[in-house]
């Protein structure tokens, strides 16, 4: 069956098996890796993108469910060359070691933030609780995701020693 | 550009991390992500028993499916003598299953497809008439007398015993056991867990059939001694094989060893001609990689009655699972076990360790253990706590009272580790006024007046990291040095070659930051080249907390043997001689006169130039360095966790947790601090939620995470961390490693701190993991079993 979905903007359109899950279209189809696969059992959360503008998890969701709908993936949170504010947080507050949950952990985030512009440490905590980190025990992302709003919120944001290298 | 600095960054220190770039933008490039010209992909069928015979093997629908271009079997393999490949323990593991199964999970077949959906298709048609066996799913019934022989394989072996190991002096201990005042004994069980790494395992394998090279994008933690493994499984000639080892999904041990997917996409790729994907799913990961733990341990403590800690005596069953695959220095099939002494000054110690083959998948030494330091520490922190129960002490007092002090060391234990450097009362005196201990005993009293539990979990450990001396250290033979290697370009940027491989880590900055801290480099000039065996030099890579220690070392070292050769060719540059010069910063001067003196990066110019230099003195900036450690590392630390517990529910809900951690030097304190953070979260889980247990019949009961419980942002509280610095006395900048301190320390903590809480009904000792079930059994009189599923 052909599938067309507005991937970050750009329609993708793919002939697909029925049984295609989205995250699988997503980086086999369209050629996005930066959405990752880690459990099969919706409980890790790696998987996770934007439908709708809402959080889900690509490894539960078809490709067909997803035809005519709106997907924005991690590689869609930079806007013209900045980077998101959730995503200069992880950097900040070292919210990631290895990455892989990184992409999920990024989007349930933004979609916090766009709902929540000032969440508490427990309602971040709750916001990524369906979704697992074996790095950080999650201490750093909470600061990341609070260092994300202070900076929308034009508050105080910890004082940046972000060598030259690390820039865009 | 987000930010732009106005001071180059050169040393130690708080900087934000080099691969954070790609990857909060979702670049990075895991296995998975490989996409090569003609790529096939494989899949694995897998045992569905424990133990079976295989009496046929019909894939003829398979190889009838319209996208299959192969189906692989043991015996395909056979043929090639490639059906069985060496383990890390000197056994031997088969890659499929040629005679019988001998776990669930065990590798049977592959099937090559165009794509992953058709060959997991494939993979369900082929026919498989297995004979079930007798299964051996605990381990205390491997050497019973009817269980089945596992390893019929092997020649003259007749039981399932793989081996007796000891340390210490038994005399010694018996004697100092026989007049103490004080003897407690007690079972535990460090149950078997599974490190559950974000990404599953996987590899791309990539033969080129014209000039024979092997390419492999692999999830390793060790890309070198990998490379040689597979010279040595497959007759493949070692220069003709490249190992990437690209982004890495964590790793935390899972990533050490070599598992027969991987041999299988190698296989793959030379039999098709193209390059063969094959990536596990999560089922497969945590039913067939490697495992950590599952020791039965004894401990026995002798004390005096005021609380002198005397000695200890352990025996331990070790389950192996049906191939002894462990990852350890090969002189010790325990691993470094037998520092159980821990953070103690005794006067005798002893342990004996056997091992044992069962019907369970191989591994053993996985999951940031520092080679059995986990379960090493897990056993004495323990103990001590058993037997404060029994005296009626403090924790945390008797601790203190045992310590090991600060003038003792270098300390030698009676198991032989020379414990380089260290200040314990210090640590644990910290962890206490941060945790406000006193006052916390306040509220436990007077909360157990009102019925309510609280408890309050202490534990101390000694790790010993950065394997290691070559004398005493060697994996396959493979001596556990490091090579690094360092250039200067002729512009002052520079390119760091490490044998070592982040799974996390960050070694591409602070690694950066080492050569940035001894030339006055701006990290942002150097690049750190790890992860490909054809672009670096060879070593034994990351695990056992050893990247800092060794490779860290040897690239300070490397960077220094720069910095001497700079000085030969400033004092060329300058016409003085070499012994007028003085380092400062990033240059070297003239001595009393520092306005005559030349950058680094002048000196990299003039380096590669027409300059002329000594006698015997090349040009260019170049260095290369091996380092064979000394002796280990030994980081420690005091850990004191809080715990509520749910009466009616047995639930337990960690309130507090405090981590005084001593790595030595901290390179980037951000990235200690996010060690120490995972690892902490890894205690949690051990000790509350995570196990690998199976039924009678040997059947995985962890297999997906709905069964296999990890934490979430929900289970851990919000770490208080706190650190002391004792310089290791042996290392070049004296950093010691943390990568798995608070993996090995935390655990106990936590365990202490529940069994703390349930102290009123007479509990003195149950094992992880302390479900809620696990504590109401305790608290009511029926402790479980947690490991079996048996009734």
């Amino acid at each position: 069956m052909e599938v067309t979905i507005n991937l970050n903007g750009t329609p993708e359109t793919h002939e697909v098996e029925p049984r295609l899950l989205l995250v699988h279209f997503i980086r086999e189809k369209a050629g996005l890796r930066g959405t990752h696969w880690g459990c099969d059992t919706s409980n890790c959360g790696t998987c996770v993108v934007w439908l709708d503008g809402k959080p889900v998890k690509s490894c539960t969701v078809l490709a067909a469910m997803a035809d005519g709908r709106s997907v924005r993936t991690v590689e869609g949170l930079e806007q013209g060359g900045q980077l998101d504010p959730v995503q200069e947080g992880f950097m900040e507050c070292h919210g990631l070691q290895c990455g892989f949950c990184t992409p999920g952990m990024l989007m349930t985030a933004r979609a916090l933030l766009d709902d929540n512009p000032d969440p508490t440490e427990t309602e971040i905590r709750e916001a990524i609780s369906g979704q697992l980190c074996r790095c950080t025990g999650y201490e750093n992302i909470v600061r990341s995701v609070r260092w994300a709003a202070e900076k929308e919120q034009g508050g105080p944001v910890t004082e940046s020693e972000t060598p030259a290298e690390v820039t865009a | 550009m987000t930010t732009v600095e106005e001071r180059p960054h050169t040393g130690f220190g708080r900087t934000l991390r080099k691969e954070d770039v790609r990857l909060v933008r979702g670049k990075g490039n895991y296995v998975d992500d490989v996409r090569l010209p003609g790529m096939l992909h494989g899949a694995l069928l897998r045992s569905p028993y424990a133990h079976a015979k295989i009496n046929s093997i019909d894939t003829s629908a398979a190889e009838a499916h319209p996208k299959v271009l192969a189906v692989i079997t043991g015996e395909t393999l056979k043929g090639l003598g490639l059906a069985w490949m060496p383990t890390l323990s000197y056994d031997v593991q088969a890659v499929l299953a040629t005679d019988k199964v001998r776990y669930q999970g065990q590798e049977v077949a592959f099937v090559i497809a165009e794509d992953h959906y058709s060959a997991r298709d494939a993979v369900e048609l082929i026919e498989v008439d297995y004979e079930p066996l007798p299964v051996v799913a605990d381990a205390k019934k491997a050497m019973d007398a009817d269980a089945p022989v596992i390893r019929d394989d092997k020649e003259g072996q007749t039981n399932n015993h793989i081996f007796d190991w000891e340390s210490g002096d038994q005399a010694e201990t018996d004697a100092v056991f026989a007049n103490a005042e004080v003897v407690v004994a007690e079972d535990i069980l460090y149950p078997r867990v599974h490190p559950a790494p974000l990404e599953t395992c996987g590899s791309v394998a990539d033969m080129d059939p014209v000039t024979g090279k092997l390419t492999l994008y692999t999830t390793s933690q060790a890309p070198h001694a990998h490379r040689t493994v597979y010279a040595l499984v497959a007759g493949l000639p070692e220069h003709k094989i490249r190992v990437i080892a690209p982004d890495i999904g964590g790793g935390f041990g899972n990533k050490v060893g070599i598992y027969p997917g991987y041999v299988m996409s190698i296989v793959g790729s030379i039999v098709t001609g193209k390059p063969v994907k094959w990536v596990e799913d999560r089922a497969e990961h945590l039913m067939s990689t490697a495992f950590a733990r599952d020791y039965h341990m004894r401990g026995e403590i002798a004390a005096t009655k005021d609380g002198k800690i005397l000695g200890l005596r352990v025996k331990v069953l070790a389950d192996h699972g049906a191939f002894n695959a462990t990852a350890q220095p090969t002189k010790f099939p325990a691993g470094f076990f037998h520092v159980f002494t821990g953070s103690y000054d005794l006067q005798a110690a002893h342990c004996t360790v056997t091992g044992v083959y069962t019907n369970k998948a191989p591994g053993g030494v996985a999951y940031a253990c520092s080679f059995r330091i986990t379960e090493a520490v897990y056993l004495v922190e323990r103990m001590v706590d058993v037997l404060a129960y029994e005296l009626k002490a403090d924790p945390a007092e008797l601790r203190m009272k045992n310590l090991i002090q600060p003038e003792q060391f270098p300390y030698t234990t009676k198991t032989g580790w020379e414990y380089d450097s260290g200040d314990y009362p210090k640590a644990l005196q910290l962890a206490m006024d941060m945790a406000g201990y006193d006052e916390l005993r306040k509220e436990q009293a007077e909360k157990r007046e009102r019925g309510e539990l609280m408890g309050i979990g202490v534990a101390f450990f000694t790790e010993a990291v950065g394997a290691g001396p070559r004398k005493h250290m060697d994996i396959l033979g493979l001596g556990m040095a490091d090579g690094a290697e360092l250039r200067i370009h002729p512009t002052g940027k520079a390119v760091l070659r490490i044998s070592v491989k982040t799974q996390g880590q960050g070694h591409e900055t602070t690694f950066a930051q080492i050569v940035g801290n001894e030339l006055g480099l701006p990290t942002a000039d150097i690049d750190v080249v790890h992860g490909d065996t054809d672009q670096t030099p060879f070593g034994l890579g990351t695990y056992g907390s050893r990247s800092t220690p060794v490779s860290g070392a040897a690239t300070a070292l490397v960077a220094r043997k720069i910095r001497d050769k700079a000085r030969i060719v400033a004092s060329a540059m300058l016409e003085v001689s070499p012994d007028d010069l003085e380092w400062e910063g990033n240059r070297w001067q003239v001595k009393g006169d520092p306005e005559q003196g030349k950058t680094i990066q002048e000196i990299a110019m003039a380096a590669h130039s027409s300059l002329e230099l000594p006698e015997g003195v090349e040009g260019h900036l170049d260095a290369t360095t091996v380092y064979n450690p000394p002796n280990l590392t030994y980081p420690f630390g005091a850990y004191i966790c809080v715990v509520d517990v749910d009466k009616g529910t047995g639930g337990v809900k960690v309130r507090r947790f405090i981590a005084v951690d001593d790595c030595g030097v901290r390179i980037n304190p951000m990235i200690v601090e996010g060690q120490v953070h995972g690892g902490l979260a890894d205690g949690v889980g051990m000790a509350l939620m995570q196990v690998i247990a199976f039924d009678e019949e040997g059947n995985h009961l962890g297999a997906s995470f709905m069964d296999y419980l990890l934490p979430t942002s929900l289970e851990c509280p919000s770490w208080e961390l706190g650190e002391t610095v004792t310089p290791s006395p042996h290392h070049p900048i004296g950093a010691k490693g943390v990568g798995e301190s608070a993996t090995v320390g935390s655990p106990c903590a936590v365990v202490n701190a529940v069994l703390d809480a349930i102290k009123p009904y007479g509990v003195r000792h149950a094992d992880m993991p302390l479900t809620p079930a696990a504590v109401w059994g305790a608290m009511n009189g029926r402790p479980i079993r947690t490991d079996l599923a048996i009734p």
